[in-house]
């Protein structure tokens, strides 16, 4: 058996997967909870200045569904703690005392002046949490108060901010990110130079749910008005991943540890993030839609996992993928697949063929001698993956490669040389050898 | 009839709730959360195998994405406007043998899509609130004589009235409906359904309607069509097939479709008298559904003995299993050669069936016999030498059915046909309301070229 014992920034835990600070971790009867299901650590509902904050007493929360009712987005308007900073301090320390092998981070947000962190930061660092994570990130509420995103948006507080709390601190530090910017790296980088340990991301996009079609608001309101909130849950995932993956493979951020958020549903997503550079993860909404029970899963998947890949640790996994993520101009353009269905796979459903047939290249019968038959059509087929990504069936379409002969499509022989668009001949601006 | 707990047939065999629970909804209709379950099992196919088996060709995956996004009204107009009794449809149809045999989920999972439940969910709220989704077209001063008030009039007279013409439909019975309202067994159709159909199809307007006008009795086809620009038959089969044998008069012995109509329009289902045994002899709908429900009012014994195998039998699979689950028993490969009497019916002779080396069935001389206190035949109908006497001229017919072209045209100029009474019908309503549906657009196109010509 693989052993799923992680150490994130010198902190230990028995397994990679955290609680993310979030409604989970909000009080010690939930983390306690959390942690008899078997979840690693915690990182504790983001902590701020006393008085704390007032959350609305209406919907916090609203969901976007598939037609099952599964939750496939998730959006949020709750803001960072709302019960007294020394509550939360002597919970912290009484679950830091009654579960000492599990790790408990103390998310923080604090206004940018240096007294304040420097007031705060000793003060629950005394608690015994094993470090601090700085909330640069939540997108609603908080940033309307020059805190959470409107920090996370300029590097330069970033690194400010970052700076105070390393100077305070003793524990290790993890910014978090938000993704509410076009490009990671600057955010990155800024923590990188503040000091930080690592990083964690990605936090809630900005988003809107829908309206209500009775009352042409959007929804939900509170009192008939409403505020955007952060978007999370599995819609997410892609977008956190492109972000890991940027950091991971960028050489001026590669060596920051990363803490990989967003989406995290089933093991399955915790791989695509290790494989993408993050060293553990941390899961929010997939326990705010089923319980802490999903740990189980988690864990004996990942576990699985890692021994099918003869794998002894996490470690072992993390940045496997990063390799493989380039540019687009460094795609080989000689490269050539094909799709191929399997004929004793396929349903007959012809959803391949009419979304080839309407918006791709007509590459997919739909009749062959008469008969209800889906074929691809070598001589049209570019090999775009759309009739993969419809087909209902698992594995009846699949791409297959064609290394050597003619490309039916254009006519010409397979070209086996790599030719990526810097050299390729229609580049005006092509490297020349 | 007297009530003697002793006889051998009587009423109130069972309590009224026993008998209003086997004669509730047989398929319930579908609470909105499973509906939009079963509706995202749709794959939404490309040119739909399902659209394709149905013969009034519904673009099922387009209603079905209607029911997703909430859009039920849109989806009822989706299905009403290819099939006007798309709402008895998705109570009576046999979709285990058409779409929902033809869906590709049978391949993937073996468990269709359940296009009838769903094909109700979007239709019953049209019917509960009367939602006006058709409209009459800009009158044409035509007007089309409909020989009958069944699924195959119904759809005509309707379809004429969107085209802009006004019909009048020549109905033998008390009400509309035709054998939704006389036939199909009442569990199928509950709360009178076949009543509030018939009352949207007239809400278009242009539709008169005569009740207990009788083709033969109170008017004649030449009447007809001295005063109408054209005229569509569909007066269904009068008549019901008789065993051939003898005694087949005496007391006991009964039509399947008498009695169900009987049990369709009876007041209290318990006042209906009902046999200890009883024996059904056919193998279509008819025999299941006399089987079925006189099993379900409380007969003790109930067999169905057909010719053939389960495999031949008109009803489908599901239909045959449905009559054994109630408690029926189907005995294959057996024909009657005679009725067994005292002073009544009291049994029926078998002789064992087979095929012979041609394929062709023959008779095993082996015999037995079951007792029967009451005898339903249930072999077919035909159609009624009154209504076929009192047409003059040459209506070409084949195994004595209409023959019509694929417009549902006869051999008689002006003269349309369509439903049961016609050569090639699979006698389902569904079949009843297309041929109904094709006879109008081509009575349509007959009149406005006659217009143009004259």
């Amino acid at each position: 058996m693989a052993d799923l014992k992680s150490e994130f920034l010198g902190i230990e835990s028995p397994n990679p997967f955290w609680l993310a600070s979030a409604p989970p971790t909000d009080k010690a009867y939930n983390v306690n909870r959390a942690f008899e299901a078997g979840w690693g650590g915690a990182v504790w509902k983001t902590l701020g200045e006393d008085p704390p904050i007032v959350n609305v007493n209406g919907p916090r929360y609203s969901a976007l569904h598939s037609n099952e009712r599964r939750v496939i987005g998730f959006n949020n308007i709750e803001l960072i703690t709302d019960r007294p900073l020394s509550a939360n301090l002597d919970e912290i320390r009484q679950i830091k005392r009654d579960w000492p092998d599990r790790a408990v981070v103390a998310s923080v947000m604090l206004p940018m002046e240096e007294k304040v962190w420097a007031k705060y930061v000793p003060m629950i660092e005394d608690t015994g949490a094993d470090g601090f994570e700085l909330n640069f990130g939540c997108p609603h509420g908080m940033s309307e108060r020059g805190m959470g995103a409107a920090v996370g948006q300029v590097p330069e507080y970033i690194q400010m901010a970052t700076e105070w709390c390393k100077k305070h601190a003793s524990v290790p530090v993890i910014v978090k990110l938000t993704p509410n910017v076009t490009n990671i790296l600057p955010p990155a980088t800024a923590a990188r130079d503040g000091g930080a340990d690592g990083v964690s991301l990605i936090n809630t996009i900005n988003s809107i749910m829908r309206v209500d079609y009775d009352t042409l608001t959007m929804y939900p309101t509170t009192d008939g008005m409403g505020s955007h909130g952060g978007y999370c849950g599995q819609a997410v995932k892609p977008i956190a991943l492109h972000m890991v993956a940027e950091i991971s493979r960028n050489k001026n951020t590669a060596d920051i540890p990363i803490s990989g958020i967003g989406g995290i549903h089933d093991w399955r997503d915790a791989v695509d993030f290790f494989a993408l550079g993050a060293s553990n993860v941390q899961v929010c909404t997939a326990a705010m839609v089923y319980g802490f029970k999903i740990i189980d899963d988690l864990t004996d998947g990942l576990s699985k996992f890692l021994d099918e890949k003869g794998m002894s640790s996490v470690n072992d996994l993390v940045g496997k993928a990063v390799p493989s993520v380039t540019e687009w101009q460094y795609l080989n353009l000689n490269y050539v697949e094909k799709a191929v269905i399997d004929q004793d796979l396929c349903i007959k459903c012809g959803r391949c063929h009419i979304v080839c047939e309407d918006t791709s290249h007509q590459a997919i019968t739909s009749i062959v001698n008469g008969e209800r038959r889906f074929e691809v059509i070598d001589e049209e087929c570019i090999g775009c993956n759309l009739c993969v990504s419809v087909c209902p069936v698992d594995s009846c379409i699949t791409m297959h490669q064609v290394s050597d002969g003619i490309d039916a499509r254009t006519g010409k022989p397979i070209n086996t040389e790599f030719l990526d668009w810097t050299a390729h001949p229609n580049n005006p601006m092509r490297k020349q050898s | 009839m007297p009530k003697d707990n002793n006889a051998a047939v009587r009423s109130h065999r069972l309590s009224d709730e026993e008998i209003a629970r086997n004669f509730s909804d047989m398929h319930p209709p579908l609470p909105r959360s499973e509906a939009l379950i079963e509706a995202d099992r749709c794959y939404f196919c490309f040119d739909a195998p399902c659209t394709t088996a149905c013969p009034t060709g519904i673009d099922i995956p387009g209603f079905i994405q209607k029911i997703r996004s909430d859009n039920i009204v849109g989806s009822a107009h989706t299905i009403l406007r290819e099939n006007i009794m798309g709402g008895m449809c998705a109570r009576v149809c046999p979709t285990e043998v058409l779409c929902e045999e033809a869906c590709v989920r049978n391949t993937h999972e073996d468990k269709p899509v359940n296009i009838g439940l769903l094909q109700r969910y979007a239709t019953d709220p049209v019917f509960e609130d009367n939602v006006g989704l058709f409209e009459r077209g800009t009158d044409s001063g035509k007007r089309v004589a409909v020989i009958g008030g069944g699924p195959a009039g119904l759809s005509c007279a309707h379809r004429l009235s969107m085209l802009g013409h006004s019909s009048v439909v020549f109905n033998r019975d008390e009400k509309l409906g035709g054998l939704n309202e006389y036939g199909i067994a009442a569990y199928k159709t509950v709360n009178d359904f076949a009543q509030r159909e018939v009352e949207y199809i007239l809400s278009i307007g242009g539709i008169e309607v005569r009740n207990k006008a009788v083709l033969g009795e109170n008017f004649t086809l030449a009447d007809l069509q001295d005063e109408y620009d054209a005229v569509f038959l569909g007066f269904g089969l009068g008549s019901v097939n008789d065993l051939d044998l003898a005694n087949e008069n005496i007391s006991g012995v009964l039509n399947a479709v008498d009695y169900i109509a009987e049990l369709r329009q009876a007041d209290d289902k318990g006042d209906l008298p009902v046999g200890d045994h009883i024996v059904v002899i056919g193998g279509g709908m008819t025999a299941i559904d006399i089987a079925a429900q006189t099993k379900r009012l409380g007969a003790e014994h109930v067999d169905i003995v057909y010719r053939r195998g389960p495999d031949e039998m008109g009803a489908s699979r599901y239909e045959q299993e449905f009559a054994q689950t109630s408690g029926v028993k189907i005995r294959h490969w057996a024909k009657p050669v005679k009725l067994l009497i005292s002073d009544k019916v009291a049994g029926v002779e078998f002789e064992r069936t087979t095929l012979d080396k041609d394929g062709k069935l023959t008779g095993t001389g082996e015999h037995y016999s079951l007792n029967a206190d009451v005898v339903f035949k249930a072999i077919g109908q035909s159609l009624s030498e009154e209504a076929l006497g009192s047409i003059t001229g040459t209506l070409e017919l084949q195994h004595g059915k209409i023959v019509t072209d694929d417009g549902r045209k006869t051999s008689l100029p002006g003269i349309w046909a369509g439903g049961d009474c016609v050569y090639g019908n699979d006698d389902l309503t569904v079949s009843a309301v297309q041929d109904g549906k094709i006879a109008a657009i081509a009575i349509d196109q007959y009149l406005r070229e006659e217009s143009n010509n004259g």
